[in-house]
């Protein structure tokens, strides 16, 4: 089963960062993607960059109508995620307890609609 | 969906299979209260979908309980099979550091089980003693399984000293018997005993929570001798403190009755007044049976005598009905 791990925090918590305090947290996300990558969950995964370079699109009536910024403004950006494949909601759960971020920000899990359990709805 | 979500459950893969034999819970069913409790359900749906598939009461007794529309708990119940399913919530036993985030959602099966046990939804008699029977089984074994934790004791604390007054408090056709007309020498005094002995264990603690002081209430009634003899003012008091910690419409009204018995009728009645006209209890039947009560004592008899015939149209159980009914009577 596939779960996307979507990694919420404040941008303003980094900026307020020192230097040695962002090279730990970049430390700690290698170690992280590192057990994960050897345990064999890690499907994908990225940093974004922040939400001040986002543009957002949507087609009306035909017309692409672009905009910059992000599609809403937060008081958490989403600012990277995982994908990953583990058995069930326990083992994301367990995975999303780790990544650094979690002990300041937030990590939302969403599992991928497995289309046959989706469709019974 | 299936409607009664057993097969949900069953189809969902089980990896830590083996942990069901194992682990710190000793009872299956208790163990399982554990399992569907699971913190990534919302936690009026784990308390729901326990009850539904581990407690078998029907969705009407469930929306009861959480005084709502029937719709809107099975709506919860269909939610929380919908995430089960999807999200792939396994059904695994939890492990000992997982147990205390589940906590509140079993604590609140397990009482109201005992609710639904102590004073029926639907049903020809007041009582369903079989499932009394299993809340205070299943209390027992929390605070076994949880001696450090205050609330475990206080729970069980308020069931047994509510229990203390079955044989009172239910008469020979089924029919309620209100506590100021119930035969105090019928009430179980081990169980009594037993009751006020786990609540002051429970308050050493110095933790208090909404189930030792629910424990704390009942615990006055069971020591007074006589009705003129309970404690009304400490009652209304403690009532007071148990809005801080549970602020429900029902608790509420408790607190407005308590409040008029502790002396302060006008105040009492504007109080109930007063939840009515927020719409919450609309379809609760002790709210106008409580108005009736008070009324009754205050010799108002035609008020009284239109607000039981309210409480009448709403009462579903037999017992409660014959209890109003021969209020009725007597009124009339």
């Amino acid at each position: 089963m596939q779960y996307m791990l979507l990694i919420y925090s404040d941008e303003k918590t980094w900026s307020a960062m020192s230097e040695s305090q962002i090279k730990q947290v970049y430390k700690d996300y290698m170690d992280y993607t590192h057990e994960l990558a050897a345990s064999g969950a890690l499907m994908g995964g990225s940093e974004l960059a922040p939400v001040a370079t986002a543009t957002t699109v949507r087609v009306r009536n035909g017309k692409v109508l672009t905009t910059d910024g992000p599609f809403a403004e937060t008081k958490e950006q989403l600012g990277g995620y995982y994908l990953i494949d583990v058995p069930h909601l326990d083992d994301a759960i367990k995975w999303a307890a780790k990544i650094p971020t979690a002990l300041n920000g937030a990590i939302e899990i969403r599992p991928q609609t497995d289309n046959q359990a989706a469709n019974k709805g | 969906m299936d409607p009664n979500g057993e097969d949900v459950l069953s189809k969902l893969p089980a990896p830590h299979k083996e942990l069901t034999e194992t682990g710190p819970l000793p009872d299956d069913r208790l163990r399982l209260i554990f399992t569907c409790c699971h913190p990534a359900l919302a936690q009026s749906g784990q308390t729901a979908l326990a009850l539904r598939l581990l407690c078998q009461l029907s969705t009407a007794e469930i929306a009861r309980a959480f005084v709502e529309p029937e719709p809107t708990t099975a709506q919860k119940i269909v939610r929380a099979k919908r995430k089960i399913a999807i999200a792939r919530i396994p059904y695994v036993v939890p492990t000992e550091v997982e147990l205390p985030e589940r906590l509140a959602a079993v604590f609140a099966v397990v009482y109201l089980l005992f609710n639904e046990g102590y004073s029926a939804t639907s049903h020809e008699r007041l009582t369903r003693p079989d499932l009394v029977v299993e809340a205070i089984r299943l209390g027992r074994l929390l605070v076994e399984l949880l001696p450090r934790e205050p609330e475990a004791r206080g729970l069980l604390a308020m069931m047994l000293l509510h229990d203390a007054r079955r044989a009172a408090r239910e008469a020979d056709d089924g029919s309620l018997i209100p506590l100021e007309e119930q035969d105090r020498a019928a009430w179980d005094q081990a169980r009594i005993r037993e009751g006020l002995a786990l609540l002051d264990s429970a308050m050493l603690a110095r933790q208090p929570g909404s189930y030792q002081i629910q424990a704390a209430i009942a615990a006055l009634h069971a020591q007074a001798r006589s009705p003129a003899g309970t404690d009304w003012p400490q009652i209304s008091a403690l009532y007071g403190a148990l809005l801080r910690h549970l602020d429900t419409p029902v608790v509420q009204l408790n607190a407005a009755v308590a409040l008029a018995m502790a002396g302060d009728l006008h105040a009492g009645l504007a109080w109930i007044t007063q939840i009515e006209s927020n719409g919450d209890l609309s379809t609760y039947h002790l709210l106008p049976a409580a108005k009736a009560e008070l009324h009754r004592r205050a010799g108002n008899a035609s008020a009284a005598r239109s607000y039981y015939l309210q409480a009448l149209d709403l009462v579903r159980n037999a017992g409660e009905r014959k209890y109003i009914e021969r209020r009725l009577q007597e009124l009339s």
